[in-house]
């Protein structure tokens, strides 16, 4: 069980990330941004949090040109998984593997603080460790979450059932509570809030724990 | 040569910030201001023979994200 983690300049829960995926019991490599290769055999690839390139232009829009981009855009066509969080997120809607876009949050505010998500499907690698329903505590930290995309796009995404994640109490704006959406191949994950924050006793909470232990399970199993 | 690229949020995207200096304004007493619209405006300076056709793609690729936001051009 391979997982590769991508490091840009200004990726700050890159290490955090690999931490969950090691306690999930994947074998992690960090992968630069200049490297225009995943590593031989990786099964999942990890686009972490942080304010990659200082956020210029915006969130995730010059990572999203880098060369490992292309690597985990190709690995994604190829039908391989990947997860992205919070400007991981970001970064794969700017690449165009998930739909929508994050914009600036309705109340302009930086917001940082453990938020309740309703799993909305369970039918995916990432969330077949909750019950469609579940409730879960997972933290959220961006400037820039509100998820937007237009009408008919989001009809796509609940009629499809892609939507992953709803805040219970939207912070930020997002259409439709939406805090998380899978690609239509439902191999890819992109979500504003940190399971990876929420992977640990001494995070004060694991309700996000079961996300990467559900990867491994279905990488076991594959 | 040189070229000016406007980008705007598309009508209908929520423009918080725009919002946001809006009510600033009426707290000023700008009591007529009805709708503010913040955007970006990025200024290229090109090598002679670029085009408006390649600054068009320069938009699409990278300068806007057409899933938010409008774009225009001005080549001079």
């Amino acid at each position: 069980m391979k997982a590769a983690v991508v490091v840009f300049p200004g990726s700050n829960c890159d290490r955090d990330l690999a931490v969950a995926f090691e306690q999930a019991g994947f074998d992690v490599s960090m992968v630069w941004h200049k490297d225009s290769a995943l590593p031989e055999g990786v099964d999942i690839v990890g686009v972490p949090g942080g304010f990659s390139y200082g956020d210029y232009l915006r969130c995730g829009a010059i990572a999203a040109q880098s060369p490992i981009c292309k690597a985990v855009i190709a690995h994604a066509d190829r039908g391989g998984y990947a997860i992205g969080v919070c400007n991981g997120f970001q970064i794969l809607t700017e690449t165009g593997v998930l739909p929508g876009a994050l914009l600036r949050n309705a109340g302009l505010k930086y917001i940082c603080r453990t938020v309740n998500l309703k799993v909305t499907t369970s039918e995916s690698v990432f969330t077949q460790g909750y019950n469609a329903g579940d409730v879960i505590g997972v933290p959220i930290a961006h400037h820039d979450g509100n998820f937007f995309a237009d009408a008919d796009t989001v009809k796509a995404l609940q009629d499809q059932d892609r939507v992953a994640f709803t805040y219970e109490d939207n912070p930020n704006g997002s259409v439709a509570d939406i805090a998380g959406i899978l690609s239509e191949n439902r191999r890819v994950l992109g979500m504003m809030p940190h399971p990876e924050r929420a992977a640990d006793e001494g995070h004060g909470g694991t309700d996000g724990a079961a996300v990467f232990r559900a990867l491994a399970g279905m990488v076991t199993a594959a | 040569m040189k070229a000016r690229v406007h980008v705007m949020l598309k009508n209908g995207v929520l423009d918080p910030q725009g919002e946001a200096v809006r009510h600033a304004l009426g707290a000023l007493g700008f009591d007529k201001v009805e709708g503010v619209r913040q955007g970006k405006v990025i200024d290229l300076d090109l090598a002679e023979g670029a085009t408006e056709a390649d600054v068009t793609a320069m938009c699409e690729k990278l300068l806007a994200n057409t899933v938010i936001e409008s774009y225009s051009i001005e080549m001079a």
